[in-house]
């Protein structure tokens, strides 16, 4: 292995990618019990409700996240939910903007401030997250365009946290889930379900263990999963053909590096 | 704003000079990179002025809402950082943020994490059904286990030492899992840059490469 050029795993990488995003395979997706709970969840909340929608993620983490905003929105959405969304991440309200304009206002006919409402980006984290617990109009008294949050109907007779029937966090790290959990999950009692980045959902799975998340979508898989959920297979379900083929190419690699490695060890080279 | 069709071709031919470090180190690799970093602290500079500091301070101050003097007068003091004589100013700051998010975050690890997780780890050793009981029995045996292979106060021998060993062999399971997710989050990084280069692209182009 001393002399191989790791450039031929890039390639083989690239290829195993590239070439199920030309050719589908349509592997199957299995709903995990995680992305059900999520489901459920939402599929609970009664008509005409509002749910917090919490944005926490920015473009570098956009193809693991984003399709968990239009998956869970288009469900939100589908069950005339009103939607109020923040972002504890500067980056956070354009996307949010994009996500609850393509599906709440072109896809299902929602009315800004009515429907919908973008509060836009603070800074401040937990702090936020606790004063939201408090105050939602209080922390956030003027939305992403800077129009008083006091002169949107959808605004009227929310308060803090007990007058939304759960929040939908999308995170890519801090602040996120975890601390939504910490601050805002333990100290008020809210309903929370949570997508994340696939390098942050481990850290999270003892949260829907202890049952502090009702749900937990994580990675591209968890995004798949939930677009089959509400029947719009976008660029998650797209994506996980050469999600699968990418992860055998890397078990392969693996598995011939190690018999490699012993076979050498063997031959009597030296342990490292 | 430009054009669409340019934005994204500016978008595509920057992803593929960052994909050219693959091959090797090289100037136009450097070039995106520089951009990159330049754009970012750029935007953040301008979003933070634009969305905390003005709506938040400045306007706030202007129109007669006089205790906001002390957290300017605190965000002052940050600059007080620049000289050596007077940068002792700034930890009032600090310390004022350290204090907060300290308090914030050992309420919230000792709520959200300590108890909660202690709580959810106390399950019943035989429950409903036989695979509830075995991944019950998982779950207690793995949390003890590993907790025994971080206690050092006594030498790893005997008993203690093959309940630490079992430990380790539970949190390499847990950093198999850890790993297998990374694959997934890099791949799929992958997969939105490829997919950006295969149809987002070509569709502001007026182009179909595939469906």
């Amino acid at each position: 292995m001393e002399g191989f050029d790791r450039r031929y795993v890039f390639l083989v990488i690239l290829l195993v990618v590239l070439i199920p995003l030309i050719i589908p395979l349509g592997l199957p997706i299995r709903v995990s019990k995680e992305v059900l709970g999520a489901y459920d969840a939402i599929d609970r909340v009664p008509e005409g409700s509002t749910v917090y929608f919490a944005c926490d993620y920015d473009p570098a983490t956009l193809p693991e996240v984003h399709p968990m905003s239009y998956a869970t929105l288009n469900h939100l959405f589908s069950r005339d939910i009103k939607v109020i969304g923040a972002c504890l991440w500067p980056g956070g309200p354009p996307l949010l903007e994009e996500v609850l304009t393509r599906v709440g206002e072109e896809k299902f006919g929602k009315k800004y401030g009515v429907d919908f409402v973008n509060l836009g980006y603070k800074e401040g984290r937990e702090v936020v997250m606790v004063s939201l617990g408090k105050s939602i109009p209080g922390t956030f008294p003027a939305d992403f365009y800077g129009t008083p949050v006091s002169e949107l109907p959808i605004m009227d007779g929310v308060r803090n946290f007990s007058d939304v029937a759960m929040i939908v966090n999308i995170s890519a790290g801090y602040p996120g889930t975890k601390e939504w959990v910490q601050q805002v999950q333990s100290r008020f009692h809210v309903t929370i379900a949570a997508g994340c980045t696939a390098v942050s959902a481990p850290e999270y799975y003892p949260y829907y263990q202890s049952g502090q998340l009702v749900g937990l979508l994580g990675g591209l898989a968890g995004a798949a999963e939930y677009e089959k959920l509400v029947g719009v297979a976008g660029t998650a379900t797209r994506g996980m053909d050469a999600q699968s083929l990418g992860h055998l190419a890397i078990i392969v690699f693996i598995i011939v590096g190690n018999v490699l490695y012993f076979r050498s060890v063997k031959a009597g080279g030296k342990r490292r | 704003m430009l054009p669409s069709p340019v934005l994204h071709t500016m978008a595509a031919l920057l992803t593929i000079a960052i994909f050219s470090f693959l091959y090797r180190d090289n100037p136009v690799y450097k070039f995106a990179e520089h951009i990159f970093v330049g754009i970012a602290a750029g935007y953040i500079v301008a979003i933070e002025f634009q969305n905390v500091f003005l709506p938040n301070l400045w306007r706030p101050l202007l129109a007669g809402d006089y205790k906001l003097v002390i957290p300017f007068l605190l965000g002052v003091l940050m600059f007080s950082r620049f000289t050596v004589r007077f940068n002792w100013l700034s930890r009032w700051a600090i310390g004022l943020m350290v204090g907060t998010f300290s308090g914030l975050a050992i309420i919230g690890f000792a709520q959200g994490d300590l108890v909660a997780q202690i709580q959810a780890n106390m399950l019943p050793l035989k429950a409903g059904s036989l695979i509830d009981t075995f991944t019950n029995w998982v779950i207690v045996v793995g949390v003890l286990a590993t907790l025994v292979y971080f206690f050092f106060s006594k030498e790893h021998k005997g008993a203690l030492g093959a309940t630490a060993k079992l430990g380790i062999w539970f949190l390499m399971v847990s950093f198999g899992a850890s790993y297998g997710f990374t694959v997934m989050a890099r791949i799929s990084l992958l997969v939105g840059r490829l997919l950006f280069l295969l149809v987002d692209w070509p569709a502001s182009l007026g182009i179909e490469l595939i469906r």
